[in-house]
């Protein structure tokens, strides 16, 4: 079962490689957001039931609502066009994600390691890439955003591959969940907005040596 | 320990919610005390252990030092620069409360002995560094602010896959403690594959805050844009916050059989981010970013230092102390500069020996110290640095360096003695503002403690340096 679950986040990273308006990115967000929070609940049976239910809180109402909801909203407030505006065409985009897929899945079979579920391995990295690749492709600040909350994504998978020895770093990645998407989210792009009112990242190269 | 950081919360939450001036200051104030109660504190409980992942050790009890005499001048000057730029209230109770939070973080990280500690801590010097940068709250700002947090998200995320990689290669050897010493004491055990991911990974998040290649830029425009008593905070302890994460890192990979791929990693980096500095140092005319990029080449020297071994760890941990001295106290010197002709650009700053004796020595001196030429200290520490990697047998990287900082100090100095005599062309001398010599002071004493230390250092304290790098195989 988990597996699955784990395949179905694979296949949304695929889904926003071709997607095409922000509101999709939006909904894929909220919907890796839901496919964690059920790894989690099967993923994690052997710590205690305070700190599970800490971290199913986190990722059902964090993950799949919250940040959503307020991206949703900051979409709305400053008039962001609803194309993501890519650099590259999505078929290139389709292409670069597959070979990323397809390249940790190679390099997570040349390891041999009897205490690593190479699947949460295979998902957490691909999706670390995909996010960076996402935020090199992307125009707009908010998608450079969404890029990081998928790498933020990737990495919680990696944290649960390690939960059930040591529950401290899946707790830790929540805090560095809550922690960068607060202050990013929250503080600044909401700054960014009112400062800047067409985001592109063109706009931010004023800093210059000279 | 729990009594300093429960104090210093409260400080900055005070300084935060108060609007009084007098109250700000004398909070101040008590910060300071504090900060110098908890470094006594530290060094009559040397080597002891407490709550749980606080550790006052040599490596911990140098840097503390360093940061808290840094502490009194950039009170002293942050005092001075908000007095002069007649801020509001509320940007004066921001400006504060993200100083005392950024001293009190970077302390708690150089004093952690938990890899996630120091972590935690690092990501709290973003939180209030983002503060200190945003001050002006102008467009460029923000662009900075932003450009800042972004990257040092990124980072520490990648600090975080590090450790989680680390608790993997850890699993191997039947633990699952990541203090510093539990790591070192189970180093033999641990798995290369998953050390060597890890490794990669701390390191190239760390880079943020120390400034090397690769995840340098976004500690230039951090310090071009904030404020400068805080970019003198950003540019000297807080880089070292970066070198303790790597460095006490490091330490445990030495132990292993990856000691050698470790360095030739290091030095990579190290020798990269030298050329970067003296590709844009050539270039360069802001005054400040001019200084964040010499900064840049100082870290580079020190982990060329620390990936040559031997005295190379000596001369490294050295450097970055005498380092911190040297550059924040040209970047204290910078606002008055500002002050004087109210601009970065170097094009329309010079001759400023004429309008300000006092400062122009500092910014003499300065260049003299982080150039490190004789007497400075820093000559000392790059001295050894280069020994080192002649003794390890480095020539051709040796060389190459040798012919980057000669660039480097003749990019430096021809904009420095412009600065000092070449008169500006178009300056309206009707308006120069009048600086007290006496804001130099602390300038002075700090440059002095560089040439000091570096000369003649005292006994304790190179026992406390060669403490720091004792578990390091030679």
């Amino acid at each position: 079962m988990i597996n699955v679950l784990l395949i179905t986040f694979l296949i949304t990273l695929f889904y926003i490689a071709i997607a095409n308006r922000m509101l999709t990115y939006i909904n894929v967000l909220a919907l890796q957001g839901v496919l964690l929070f059920f790894v989690v609940f099967l993923q994690l049976n052997e710590i205690s039931t305070l700190n599970l239910t800490l971290i199913l809180l986190e990722t059902i109402i964090f993950k799949s609502i919250a940040v959503p909801v307020f991206l949703a909203y900051i979409l709305k407030r400053n008039h962001i066009t609803r194309e993501a505006e890519p650099f590259l065409p999505n078929f290139v985009s389709l292409i670069i994600t597959t070979i990323i897929v397809v390249a940790t899945i190679l390099l997570a079979n040349s390891i041999e390691d009897k205490h690593l579920d190479k699947i949460f391995f295979v998902v957490a990295l691909s999706t670390l890439f995909t996010g960076l690749y996402f935020i090199a492709t992307r125009r707009k600040i908010i998608t450079h955003v969404m890029g990081y909350l998928i790498i933020e994504n990737g990495v919680f998978v990696l944290s649960l591959a390690v939960g059930n020895e040591m529950p401290m770093l899946v707790n830790l990645g929540i805090m560095l969940d809550i922690f960068a998407s607060v202050l990013i989210l929250g503080i600044f792009l909401n700054k960014i907005g009112d400062v800047f009112k067409n985001i592109d990242v063109n706009q931010l190269s004023n800093l210059k040596d000279y | 320990m729990l009594l300093y950081l429960i104090l210093a919360f409260t400080i900055v939450i005070a300084l935060f919610i108060n609007r009084n001036k007098a109250i700000n200051i004398s909070l101040l104030g008590l910060f300071v005390v504090l900060q110098w109660g908890i470094t006594i504190y530290a060094c009559f409980h040397f080597r002891s252990t407490e709550l749980e992942y606080f550790t006052f050790d040599a490596l911990g009890i140098l840097l503390l030092l360093t940061l808290s005499i840094i502490t009194i001048p950039a009170v002293i000057h942050g005092l001075i620069y908000i007095k002069d730029n007649k801020d509001t209230a509320q940007s004066r109770a921001i400006f504060f409360a993200a100083i005392v939070g950024l001293i009190t973080a970077i302390g708690a990280a150089y004093l952690s002995n938990h890899i996630a500690v120091t972590w935690i801590f690092t990501e709290l010097t973003t939180l209030c560094a983002s503060a200190l940068i945003y001050h002006h709250r102008n467009k460029l700002a923000l662009e900075g602010t932003w450009k800042y947090i972004f990257i040092c998200a990124i980072s520490i995320t990648f600090i975080f896959i590090g450790i989680l990689f680390l608790s993997l290669s850890l699993i191997h050897a039947g633990s699952s403690d990541l203090s510093f010493k539990n790591l070192l004491a189970n180093s033999d055990k641990l798995n290369p594959f998953w050390l060597r991911l890890s490794f990669l990974f701390i390191f190239t998040g760390f880079t943020a805050k120390l400034g090397l290649v690769p995840m340098y830029t976004a500690g230039i425009d951090a310090k071009d844009k904030a404020p400068g008593p805080a970019a003198a905070l950003l540019s000297s302890v807080l880089m070292n916050v970066g070198f303790v994460g790597i460095f006490r890192f490091y330490i445990v990979v030495a132990n292993t059989p990856l000691h050698h791929w470790a360095n030739l990693v290091i030095s990579i980096a190290a020798f990269l981010s030298i050329f970067v500095a003296t590709v844009y140092m050539v270039k360069v005319k802001n005054i400040k970013r001019m200084f964040a990029y010499s900064s840049i080449e100082h870290t580079g020297l020190v982990m060329l230092g620390i990936a040559a071994g031997g005295i190379g760890y000596y001369a490294a941990i050295l450097h970055i102390i005498l380092h911190a001295f040297v550059k924040s106290s040209l970047f204290f010197q910078y606002n008055q500069l500002y002050k004087v002709f109210q601009t970065k650009s170097i094009y329309q700053i010079g001759n400023y020996f004429k309008y300000n004796t006092t400062g122009a020595i500092v910014i003499l001196l300065g260049f003299i110290s982080a150039v490190a030429m004789p007497p400075s200290g820093l000559f000392v520490s790059e001295f050894l640095i280069f020994k080192s990697m002649f003794q390890s047998g480095q020539i051709l990287v040796l060389v190459s360096v040798l012919i980057l900082l000669t660039m480097i100090i003749w990019a430096f100095g021809k904009n420095i003695f412009k600065i000092l005599f070449i008169p500006a062309i178009g300056f309206d001398e009707k308006h120069v503002a009048v600086i007290s010599p006496w804001e130099s002071v602390t300038q002075f004493i700090l440059l002095a403690a560089a040439v000091y230390l570096g000369l003649n250092p005292p006994h304790e304290f190179v026992q406390l340096i060669k403490e720091s790098v004792m578990q390091l195989p030679i």
